[in-house]
């Protein structure tokens, strides 16, 4: 990999074209659909395909906000407790008799708010690491919305509610619509703005922006505020799916968001990653998933699966960089850290 | 590759067409002793029967989990589903969507609501269940003093309509000087149990008496009351399966529990799928139909939906818990 840096178009390559993750993520999406449709013959059927979607996308609107983070260098891992909080209290609000549409705003806000404050906590407590703020307030919200159910459920949502979860627009689930729209809308953002570019620089070289004059504790703060919004948006969906919700929805959700970004190419040391790769990615779990579900593996094979993937996942850049000859992560890093050094 | 992925789906449908029928099970997790047990006997059921059996369990008690099974069971299609549910009411849209599909779906052990299922299959009477442990925790603590109960996870249909019988029978008034003081969840996990036991205990340092009507909460508490010596100063009772629960039966920390046979749930879930995809039965209460070695079974109706039951729950203690631990 060449010396990060900030231009604003690179030149197009031919050879680093096809060099791309991304491209491996096509080809092992390619054989894991083979393999699947060789395991089961009710793997490729369009309808079961096109509602197999609505099992995993539910979680994937994160995906995109922690793509960011990730690439900041940063990492949340509260949002699965912020999916539960907001879910928890837009239930206990329209069970107490707010309407439906003002109970999912409220919903959407709690979940803006918890990102809010995850942001505000590590933009001002310089210290303190994303992951242990994080880790404290994935605790706290979880905790809290305890307190209100108290191990109960609450539900009961209007009938036209399921919509968003089980609905479909001309035979394609709700859920892909609006999940393709958010995928278009976390690309743009990240691809082709200056906010964007930012937050690549931030991720390379946090200490250089800042004084370059990019304004980074407004971006991150941004950014974690948009995990909390989509982790709002998620528990919309998600609870649309239950029809009721409970303090232990969306449990361990965190850990299957970072793993989808990781395996996406994302570099949790910050920097690196594109949103096209995380959706790849999305879709590749997904799909294995689902797979190897029609051929009724045991839950934890299934799990190990996915973890091997993984492992793999973070192997084979490096891999590929030792092969190619080129510097290994390793360096680039102490590399960096000696820029910093002299700045 | 394709053209192989093409020939090998070309023979999957043809030989479909001959396959015999296909009956799926979805308990609430895996590594729940309980749980394999049943499927266990529904497996048996369904080769007795000549149908293939699909046994299927999340590797966490969640119902976003199991929703995804049953997905995936509905594109596979599968003749039946029989489910063990985690939540009463989450699994109703897909279920829903499977019995538009064809697919013939029922509820075992834990109940889904009524909408969802054609019938469910229960293990013994519910109200039967809750008052029994009320009398059998009176009879150990001497009719007075704290009791607790402590659950599986907080939306398991049929602990929550036991718990709701016990309250039910602790209105009687020779109960007066027994309180139910605190309803906690073990969610089914061990160290989750054990954890919520050692609060109870904490809480409430006169507690008498805890009901565990979940095999894996009995056992976790069994281990905590012996791990802290308190054998005969806090009773416990509930349900439990006898392998786990032998030492602490013999070694009198549980003086007796209660429970059924498992396997014979599961078993006779599986005739009872088989019925309803020959259309033997509808779930209809009045019908009935023969369950193998369990005899005839008749349908009834329990509140707003049907239900086969399997027969009371029975008493294990001192006396026979010796050839019970190597059955089940």
């Amino acid at each position: 990999m060449e010396p990060k840096t900030i231009i604003s178009r690179k030149e197009f390559n031919l050879k680093q074209f096809f060099f791309q993750w991304e491209w491996m993520l096509v080809l092992i999406f390619i054989l894991v659909n083979t393999i699947n449709a060789c395991l089961s013959p009710y793997y490729l059927d369009g309808r079961g395909l096109l509602s197999a979607t609505m099992t995993f996308l539910d979680k994937a609107f994160i995906v995109f906000p922690m793509a960011f983070i990730l690439i900041l260098g940063d990492i949340d891992i509260s949002v699965a407790s912020t999916v539960a909080l907001s879910s928890v209290i837009m239930a206990v609000g329209y069970n107490a008799g707010v309407p439906m549409e003002l109970a999912m705003v409220i919903g959407l806000a709690v979940g803006t708010l918890c990102g809010f404050l995850n942001g505000l906590i590590i933009v001002k407590f310089k210290e303190l690491s994303a992951v242990i703020v994080t880790l404290a307030t994935m605790i706290t919200y979880r905790g809290i919305a305890y307190i209100i159910l108290q191990d109960q459920a609450a539900g009961k949502f209007p009938e036209w509610y399921t919509y968003l979860g089980w609905g479909y627009i001309g035979g394609v689930p709700f859920i892909l619509v609006a999940f393709i729209v958010f995928a278009i809308a976390f690309g743009l953002l990240l691809h082709k703005t200056t906010f964007g570019r930012r937050v690549y620089a931030m991720g390379t070289n946090i200490t250089a922006c800042r004084f370059s004059g990019v304004r980074v504790d407004q971006i991150k703060l941004i950014i974690f505020t948009l995990a909390g919004l989509m982790a709002g948006v998620t528990a919309l969906f998600l609870t649309s799916r239950m029809g009721s919700t409970r303090p232990n929805i969306a449990l361990g959700y965190e850990l299957d968001v970072i793993a989808m970004a990781v395996l996406g190419g994302v570099s949790t040391a910050g920097g690196k990653g594109r949103i096209i790769g995380a959706v790849l990615a999305i879709f590749l779990i997904g799909y294995l998933r689902y797979g190897l579900g029609l051929v009724n593996i045991p839950a934890q094979v299934l799990l190990i699966i996915i973890g091997l993937l993984l492992v793999l996942a973070v192997m084979i850049p490096n891999l590929k960089l030792n092969l190619r000859g080129k510097q290994p992560q390793m360096q680039q890093w102490e590399e960096r850290r000696k820029i910093d050094k002299t700045i | 590759m394709i053209s192989l992925a093409l020939a090998l789906v070309l023979f999957g449908s043809l030989s479909l067409a001959a396959s015999p029928k296909r009956f799926a099970i979805v308990f609430k997790n895996t590594g729940n002793p309980y749980g394999e047990k049943m499927m266990e006997g529904f497996k048996n059921a369904i080769g007795e029967l000549g149908g293939t059996a699909i046994l299927k369990a999340p590797d966490q008690p969640t119902v976003e989990a199991q929703i995804q099974m049953v997905e995936e069971l509905i594109a596979q299609r599968v003749d039946s589903i029989a489910v063990s549910a985690n939540d009463q009411d989450a699994l109703q849209p897909v279920l829903t969507k499977a019995a538009r599909e064809g697919i013939k779906v029922l509820s075992l052990d834990s109940a889904v609501n009524p909408q969802s299922r054609l019938v469910h299959v229960n293990q013994a009477d519910s109200e039967r269940i809750g008052r029994i442990l009320i009398q059998a925790v009176a009879k150990m603590i001497g009719g007075k003093g704290q009791i607790a109960v402590l659950s599986a996870t907080s939306q398991a249909t049929n602990q929550n309509t036991w718990i709701q019988w016990m309250k039910e029978e602790l209105k009687n008034p020779k109960y007066r000087q027994i309180k139910l003081v605190k309803v906690a969840y073990g969610d089914d996990l061990r160290d989750k149990s054990v954890s919520e036991t050692e609060a109870l205990l904490k809480s409430y340092p006169n507690l008498k008496g805890i009901i565990a009507p979940t095999t894996v909460g009995i056992a976790a508490a069994g281990k905590v009351l012996t791990d802290k010596g308190l054998k005969g100063k806090v009773h416990l009772t509930g349900l439990g399966l006898p392998s786990e629960m032998a030492d602490y039966i013999e070694s009198g920390v549980c003086e007796w529990m209660y429970l059924w046979n498992p396997i014979d749930v599961g078993y006779l879930a599986g005739y009872a799928a088989d019925a309803l995809v020959k259309g033997s039965i509808t779930g209809k209460a009045g019908e009935s139909f023969k369950a193998g070695r369990l005899g005839t079974k008749k349908i009834i109706k329990v509140g707003d939906g049907t239900e086969i039951m399997l027969g009371d729950p029975f008493k294990f203690d001192k006396q026979n818990i010796a050839d019970w631990k190597k059955v089940y």
